[in-house]
């Protein structure tokens, strides 16, 4: 009690430059958690994927195209409990900067194979009822301010032209990382109107989703399907739905690995500061820890002294840094939705700035501590006066 | 605390043929050379000399704060330099008492805070503490002062809280470097009459170094180091 009592006084003699070192230590984890809430958001959809789902898509590339035919022979693969095919739409609404993700998908499988998809069964009739209409995220829904009803015409980029469709239903995630800002259309309405307009590009899938009996057997399930399909004229690479999503972050893997890289800057910067600050403190103070060992204190007591007295400051700077994340995150996730969908700030962020704060705090004290503890004490005792 | 009232004639402190030197580089510097003297137990030392003389140095190998290159220095019947850094800081918690010339009060303690530091070490409760810290605080006229941070007191205040903060553990000596060289002319008195006090009623064994005549007139003994050995004959 009487060693908490000195710490907490000693960390505060110094009030400014104290305080300066908090603020210091706050944005310094501020900015620390707000780039690990960007390389999670960067991974959400990874940590939303299941293991009992696969995707098929072209071998060569995810910009080719599979026959729709092949959905009924995946179908009929020894462990597959459901197929549900879909394209990457690229639709624009009115303008570029109103970017949202948007997909053609075939209604009556693909809420069973996505039950984090949360979608009233009225609203579910309603849509797979009207061959234009579509359903969208809730947080989409609110941006725009559509109603259930509301005409939404979006110009196509992949597949040309005016696509008119009606709002029937609005989703939510069951959890935190499902993504509530995408746009679902009929892929039938894709298709007929392809077949109209461009019918080489007809029947033609961008890629499966597939549910497996068991997560266990789900890469054997992707084998059997590579095979069915091997040597004919558009091979398949069925892979699990975390590796699919983690092909489309390996594309961005440098800005990833960057922000990685300046995250950790940010605490080595801080740290080097907090060093400083403690360095002056134990500097400022020898004398006294020389009164403390002449009193018959030991090593022991000198370092909970500096040590206590550097996670007090980095811990409470942690504090603040911590409680300005989350309305920071807020803004900043608002401010980049279109990019973002999924902005949280996850329990883990939150024990990774906490770990950061007790290392900066433990590395900061570490050399005054060894320099006042291998002071003599008649050295010490010399610097007073 | 104790209650002898006169000073005993039995050895409290025995140095034989200590040495010690400092480093200045690649020289070495001898400070003491071939000290000897005892000390009796309730006796009141002053040891005076010119700057350099070694007198602080003696005194702090005395008080355990300094390693000796040779000899031994026994108190109370334990050689202290046969002690490990460990044991001799539990020994000096417990057997010695230190005044300063600059008080080295902790800024950031009360009076109280100061005194009660030492028993910290100690087995004593909370209560018990408080007890002790209240006895040595009014035995220097600071009661009232108990809630007082040093930057509230005067040099002479601080002085005698670091008095008080020497006898609460009721240590076997008291060493005192230069206690009235921060202070004023009737502070310094005080402070003297205080430890003349302690040393006269509580039989406190009190080590003085000191370049103050006047000061060292209050001790029962004067020793005169120069150069590292004593160049007055005792009487």
């Amino acid at each position: 009690m009487f060693l908490l009592k000195l710490i907490l006084k000693n960390a505060f003699r110094h009030k400014l430059r104290t305080w300066l070192t908090v603020l210091g230590i706050t944005i310094a984890i501020l900015a620390f958690g707000l780039l690990r809430t960007v390389i999670s958001a960067w991974y959400a959809g990874v940590e939303a994927s299941s293991a009992s789902r696969l995707v098929a898509r072209n071998a060569i590339s995810i910009i080719f195209t599979l026959p729709l035919s092949y959905e009924e022979r995946i179908r009929q693969t020894d462990g597959v409990r459901i197929v549900s095919g879909g394209n990457w739409f690229g639709g624009i609404y009115i303008d570029e900067k109103n970017f949202f993700a948007n997909f053609a998908i075939e209604p009556k499988t693909f809420f069973d194979l996505y039950p984090e998809i949360i979608l009233p069964s009225e609203q579910k009739a309603a849509f797979i009822r009207d061959r234009k209409g579509f359903v969208a995220g809730r947080k989409l829904v609110e941006k725009y301010g559509w109603k259930l009803g509301d005409a939404v015409t979006l110009r196509g980029t992949i597949f040309p032209g005016q696509w008119d469709f009606v709002l029937r239903g609005v989703y939510r995630g069951r959890d935190k990382n499902v993504d509530e800002t995408t746009f679902y259309f009929q892929w039938d309405y894709l298709n007929e109107k392809m077949k109209k307009t461009y019918p080489q590009r007809a029947d033609q899938i961008g890629f499966f989703m597939i549910g497996v009996s068991r997560p266990d057997i789900a890469s054997d399930v992707a084998a059997r399907i590579d095979n069915e399909f091997r040597n004919s004229i558009a091979e398949t690479l069925t892979e699990t739905e975390k590796a699919f999503q983690m092909s489309w972050i390996a594309m961005s893997q440098a800005i990833v690995t960057a922000i990685q890289l300046v995250s950790f800057v940010v605490i080595i910067i801080i740290m080097a500061v907090m060093a400083n600050t403690m360095a002056m403190t134990a500097r400022e103070r020898i004398g006294e820890y020389a009164i403390f060992k002449t009193l018959g204190f030991g090593a022991a007591y000198i370092a909970a002294l500096i040590f206590g007295e550097s996670l007090t400051i980095s811990m409470i700077g942690c504090a603040f840094g911590i409680a300005f994340t989350f309305p920071a995150a807020k803004a900043f996730g608002d401010a980049l939705s279109t990019f973002f969908p999924i902005f949280n700030v996850e329990p883990k962020t939150i024990y990774l700035d906490i770990a950061a704060a007790l290392v900066i705090g433990t590395v900061a004290g570490i050399f005054p501590t060894w320099r006042s503890i291998r002071i003599k004490i008649a050295d010490g005792l010399r610097r007073i006066g | 605390m104790q209650g002898s009232a006169m000073a005993q004639t039995r050895s409290i402190v025995e140095i034989r043929n200590v040495g010690k030197s400092y480093r200045r580089g690649s020289q070495v510097v001898p400070v003491l050379e071939n000290i000897t003297f005892d000390i009796a137990e309730g006796e009141f030392l002053a040891l005076m000399g010119p700057s350099g003389s070694g007198k602080s140095t003696l005194l702090n190998l005395l008080a355990g704060i300094d390693s000796v290159d040779s000899g031994s220095i026994v108190i109370g019947g334990l050689d202290i330099t046969t002690l490990s850094e460990t044991d001799l800081a539990a020994w000096r918690a417990v057997n010695v008492g230190f005044i300063f010339q600059f008080y080295n009060l902790i800024p950031v303690l009360t009076a109280f805070g100061n005194v009660e530091l030492p028993l910290l070490l100690t087995k004593l409760t909370k209560d018990e503490r408080h007890e002790h810290v209240e006895i040595a605080l009014r035995a220097v006229g600071l009661s009232d002062r108990m809630d007082h941070y040093p930057n509230q007191l005067s040099g002479g205040q601080q002085q005698r809280v670091a008095i008080a903060r020497a006898i609460v553990t009721d240590p076997v000596i008291l060493v005192a470097d230069e206690p009235t060289g921060d202070l004023d002319r009737i502070s310094a008195a005080e402070i003297l009459d205080l430890m003349g006090k302690l040393n006269k009623d509580l039989g406190k064994t009190i080590i003085m170094v000191t370049h103050d005549a006047r000061a060292a007139e209050k001790a029962h003994l004067i020793r005169q180091l120069d150069k590292g050995i004593f160049s007055d004959v005792p009487s």
